[in-house]
């Protein structure tokens, strides 16, 4: 199971057509939409979770992008700049899920990705700015 | 009789340095050994304790002297990228304050306040080599006709750069909660309501002046590590005030003395002076900072013997009481607690966070070690010492 959230961007000319159903109906993907707008220029915006087999995702992006569709990343992961962490230890008063630890007793911190959940809290909560988030493979896209 | 057992002399320890026969250990080191052998044989075969921390300290900046222009300014104002300096000191002289933020910073439009750039990234970025664009304005005189100059400096052609910090190394700092029902945003990071988690500030047992309580071997000309360059303690800080209450050891239960200390930023680098963003609060420099202490005698190697167990601070509410001014403490507790992760505050376990860095303070006191060992570092005897 393959599942990332994307930003598509429907231009004036695609608007009115049901082209995410076809997701469902022909490549066998499941979507949850997170928020869905109609611009004033009437570009339409849609924010979904796209879900399914790797190779069903891949043909489901590329016919998304033969309609027209701007098709874009969101999934974003949080990275840290090892060079600038001093190693305080103030991102772990906001981090909620424990990814952002003290390894006692040399108090250095550590950082687990696989435990983070891209909350972002840590991003602004670091004082010399070493948390960032970034796209995931924005290649992938590109 | 003599008081102590053990008698050196700054000159002695100095000499050991230049033969090379010099036993220096860290602030960690000399636990252990004073255990084992006790005071007297440990002040015998240890010459030199290092110390060091490395956390925000607010009261830092650096004096610039920025070079003349043609036609001549004498300075009204001042800004390194944006931040404005202090420029009533002379016509190309400024001071440039670690808290002072980027002109068109949002502050706490929208709450919290994230504060990206401010006069420590200024300092940081001096001594990382970058340039950093200065713009002076002027009214003009007969000996200063120009009215304005924007140009690029950088530390390298800069005339002079001094790091003059009025008020670091406080010894012994708060800890900090937040009683509210609202998490808060202070200088001791975020506090979450109802008292969710614990910060402090303090490197405890590596901390300079928590192993030299008394100040018996610091004051004006001692030598130190700051900012990864050498530098001096001139004076003793602003705030310092050593007549706070203590333990039977002589720690200062509360915050207590701190110092005021100087040094070429030219000598400096960024990995220990970094520009610090405080969400909800504002700008700030973390300093790394060092002292050696020589042990003169038994006694001053049994108050650098102090372990985190022996060092105690208040726990204090700064949702409410603090911007109050009220002076209460919620408990007393030591930093080999708040160094466990967690805390007992009110019959429940709270989470500790620390805001001072141990990882790079024990690395100021090995390196301060490294350097003495290697002769590069010779001891400083201070003109008179701190006020005690």
């Amino acid at each position: 199971m393959y599942s990332k959230i994307l930003i598509l961007r429907f231009p004036e000319t695609e608007v009115e057509k049901p082209i995410v159903c076809y997701l469902v109906k022909d490549y066998d993907l499941t979507f949850n939409i997170l928020n869905a707008t109609i611009l004033p220029r009437k570009e339409g915006i849609m924010v979904l979770e796209l879900s399914g087999s790797r190779k069903n995702f891949r043909e489901g992006v590329q016919y998304l992008k033969s309609q027209g569709v701007h098709v874009k990343n969101a999934s974003q992961e949080i990275r840290r700049d090892n060079k600038k962490c001093t190693h305080c230890g103030a991102c772990t008063a906001v981090c909620p899920t424990g990814a952002l630890s003290i390894q006692r007793p040399e108090m250095l911190v550590v950082f687990d990705q696989k435990k983070c959940s891209v909350c972002e809290l840590c991003v602004s909560a670091c004082p010399p700015r070493a948390m960032e988030a970034k796209p995931t493979s924005k290649i992938f896209f590109e | 009789m003599k008081k102590y057992k053990v008698n050196k002399t700054y000159l002695e320890i100095n000499e050991k340095i230049k033969s090379g026969e010099v036993v220096v250990v860290t602030a960690e080191e000399i636990i252990d050994i004073v255990k084992k052998e006790g005071s007297v044989e440990a002040a015998r075969r240890v010459d030199i304790v290092t110390t060091g921390t490395f956390s925000p300290m607010c009261s830092s900046g650096a004096f610039i002297n920025f070079g003349h222009s043609v036609p001549t300014i004498r300075a009204s104002e001042v800004w390194l990228n944006k931040v404005p300096a202090y420029a009533g000191v002379a016509a190309v002289d400024c001071y440039i304050g670690a808290t002072e933020l980027c002109e068109d910073d949002p502050l706490n439009k929208v709450y919290p306040g994230e504060f990206n750039y401010g006069g420590g990234h200024v300092i940081q970025d001096l001594v990382a080599g970058k340039n950093v664009h200065l713009k002076a304005t002027s009214y003009g005189t007969s000996c200063y006709p120009n009215r304005m100059i924007e140009k690029e400096i950088s530390l390298r052609t800069l005339p002079s750069a001094t790091l003059c910090n009025p008020r670091n190394g406080y010894q012994n700092y708060n800890c900090a909660v937040n009683l509210t029902n609202k998490t808060i945003y202070t200088y001791m990071g975020t506090l979450k309501p109802k008292a969710g988690n614990a910060n402090y500030s303090s490197a405890g047992e590596l901390s300079p002046l928590l192993n030299d309580p008394y100040y018996k071997t610091i004051g004006l000309g001692t030598r130190i590590f700051l900012g990864g360059g050498i530098g001096y303690v001139t004076w003793h800080g602003t705030q310092h005030k050593p007549s706070v209450k203590r333990t039977k050891k002589g720690v200062p239960l509360t915050p207590a003395g701190t110092l005021w200390v100087m040094g070429d930023l030219k000598k400096m680098s960024s990995k220990w002076l970094v520009g610090v963003s405080i969400q909800g609060y504002g700008c700030s420099l973390a300093v790394g900072l060092g002292i050696p202490i020589p042990i003169l005698n038994e006694e001053i190697v049994q108050y650098a013997a102090v372990s985190d167990e022996e060092i105690f601070t208040q726990i204090v509410d700064y949702g409410h009481d603090y911007p109050n001014g009220i002076s209460k403490s919620y408990g007393q507790v030591s930093y080999a607690e708040l160094k466990s992760g967690h805390i007992e505050f009110k019959g429940e376990k709270i989470p500790t966070v620390p805001l001072s860095s141990m990882v790079m303070a024990r690395e100021i006191a090995e390196t301060l070690k490294k350097w003495i060992l290697q002769g590069k570092f010779m001891l400083g005897e201070p003109q008179f010492t701190l006020l005690r």
